[in-house]
C-alpha cells in the first residue's frame, strides 16, 4: 500500500503526488514528514480529511524547516532512541522564496532533517503565479508574456547551490522522471546524520501547460536537455551527476503553454538561443554530455 | 462537522472521495502484454496501479484517467478509451 492515500484532490497527471509516492516508498513508514502551505498541503488535506498515512504535519508558507528543527529537537529532548526520520516536503515557493529564511536557519543550525523541494517552478495552487524557481521565458500570471514581454525575465534561482553554501553534508537534484533516482538519494539523505536538501523537479500540467498524460515525458526532456541538471553534492563537492545524450531546449520547451510565445512571437529565436546558452552553460559547468 | 481533539484528521480519510468520477479517459489493461514492470504502479499520481499475480490493474473508483500509465508504459499494454456513464 502506498503512504499517500487515493481520493487527494490533486489535478490529473499531478507530478507533485508522484514526487511524494517515489520519497515515501524509499522512507517508509518510519518518517515524520512536515509541510508548508502550498499545492500538496491543499491537495493531499482538505480537512476533515488526509491523504497520509505517516505522521505530517502543517506549518505556514515560511516556517517548515524551522517547525521540522523542533520536531527533530523535541524528539532528542524526549531521549527516543529510534529510528524515525523527520523530512520537509514543500514546494518551490515555500522553500526558495518564502521558507528561505528559517530554511537557512536550520541549515546553519546542523538539524538532523532531510528537507525536500518539490520544484514546479511556480505558485501553482493560488493561480500560478512567478516563483524564484520559475525559469527564464516561463509565463506565469504575474509574468505574463505579452506584446514586450517573453515572460519571466529573471533566470531560475539555483537553490541547491545556496543550501551547498552553508557547508552541509549533503545536497542533490532529482526528477519525478527518475523514481529510482529520487528513491536512492532520499534512502542516502535520511542516513547521513545532519541538515540535508534535496530538489526534485516536478512538472505540473495545469500550471505548465501540457496533457495530463505527458508529466513524465516533460520531466524526462528538462533532464535530457539539461535545464535541470541531476546531480549530488557531498560536503560541498560533487560526486555524481546524470550523464545525457543532450537534446536540443526546443524539444522541452515547445511541448509547454509556458513557452508557447517563444515560437510564434518575433524575437521568440533570439529567446530560445539565451535558454539554450543556459542548458550549455550546465552542461560544461556539471560535465552532462555523455 | 465534529472537530477531534486537536483538530487531527484521520489517516488515509481522503478515501471517501471517489476521485474516479473526475475520469474522462478510462485506462484499459491488457493482461496479455502485461509483462509486470510496474512502472506504471510507479508513475500513478493517485498509487493506485496494483500488482496482483505479476500483472497490474488500477482501481477506477479513484482513478482520474491522467494517462500517464498508458504513456509510460514500454509495452503499450495500456490504452485510454473514453469514459461512457
Amino acid at each position: 500500500m502506498k503512504l499517500l492515500a487515493p481520493g487527494h484532490r490533486g489535478c490529473a497527471g499531478c507530478g507533485a503526488a508522484i514526487a511524494v509516492h517515489s520519497i515515501l516508498s524509499a522512507t517508509g513508514k518510519d518518517v515524520i514528514v512536515v509541510s508548508p502551505t502550498g499545492c500538496l498541503e491543499v491537495i493531499s488535506t482538505p480537512y476533515p480529511e488526509s491523504a497520509w498515512e505517516v505522521p505530517w504535519i502543517h506549518s505556514l508558507f515560511e516556517n517548515t524547516a524551522a517547525v521540522a528543527s523542533g520536531v527533530e529537537v523535541a524528539r532528542r529532548a524526549l531521549g527516543r532512541k529510534d529510528e524515525t526520520k523527520v523530512i520537509c516536503i514543500g514546494g518551490d515557493g515555500g522553500t526558495v522564496d518564502i521558507g528561505i529564511g528559517s530554511l537557512s536557519g536550520m541549515l546553519e543550525r546542523g538539524h538532523d532533517v532531510t528537507y525536500i523541494c518539490y520544484d514546479n517552478e511556480a505558485y501553482m495552487n493560488t493561480g500560478i503565479q512567478r516563483s524564484g524557481s520559475t525559469p527564464y521565458d516561463a509565463a506565469t500570471t504575474t509574468s505574463p508574456a505579452g506584446k514586450i514581454s517573453f515572460g519571466n525575465d529573471r533566470p531560475k534561482k539555483n537553490t541547491p547551490a545556496i543550501a551547498a553554501a552553508h557547508g552541509i553534508p549533503y545536497v542533490a537534484t532529482s526528477s519525478i522522471a527518475y523514481p529510482a533516482d529520487i528513491g536512492k538519494k532520499v534512502k542516502k539523505a535520511i542516513a547521513i546524520k545532519g541538515p540535508k536538501y534535496l530538489q526534485i523537479h516536478t512538472p505540473c500540467p495545469t500550471g505548465w501547460g501540457f496533457d495530463s498524460n505527458r508529466t513524465i515525458e516533460v520531466g524526462r526532456l528538462a533532464v535530457e536537455t539539461a535545464l535541470f541538471p541531476i546531480y549530488e553534492m557531498e560536503n560541498g563537492k560533487i560526486t555524481s551527476v546524470k550523464k545525457i545524450k543532450r537534446k536540443p531546449v526546443e524539444e522541452y520547451l515547445k511541448v509547454q503553454r509556458r513557452f508557447a510565445h517563444l515560437f510564434k512571437k518575433e524575437g521568440g529565436d533570439a529567446e530560445i538561443k539565451k535558454i539554450q546558452e543556459t542548458a550549455d552553460a550546465n552542461a560544461k559547468q556539471l560535465g552532462l554530455d555523455m | 462537522m465534529k472537530l477531534s481533539v486537536g483538530a487531527v484528521a484521520e489517516p488515509g480519510s481522503t478515501r471517501a472521495n471517489k476521485t474516479g468520477t473526475w475520469r474522462t479517459f478510462r485506462p484499459v489493461f491488457n493482461a496479455d502484454l502485461c509483462v509486470g514492470c510496474g512502472i506504471c504502479s510507479q508513475f500513478c499520481p493517485e498509487g493506485i496501479i496494483h500488482e496482483k499475480n505479476d500483472k497490474y490493474a488500477t482501481d477506477y473508483d479513484y482513478c482520474k484517467g491522467c494517462g500517464i500509465c498508458a504513456a509510460e508504459c514500454p509495452k503499450g499494454a495500456i490504452k485510454m478509451v473514453l469514459e461512457v456513464k
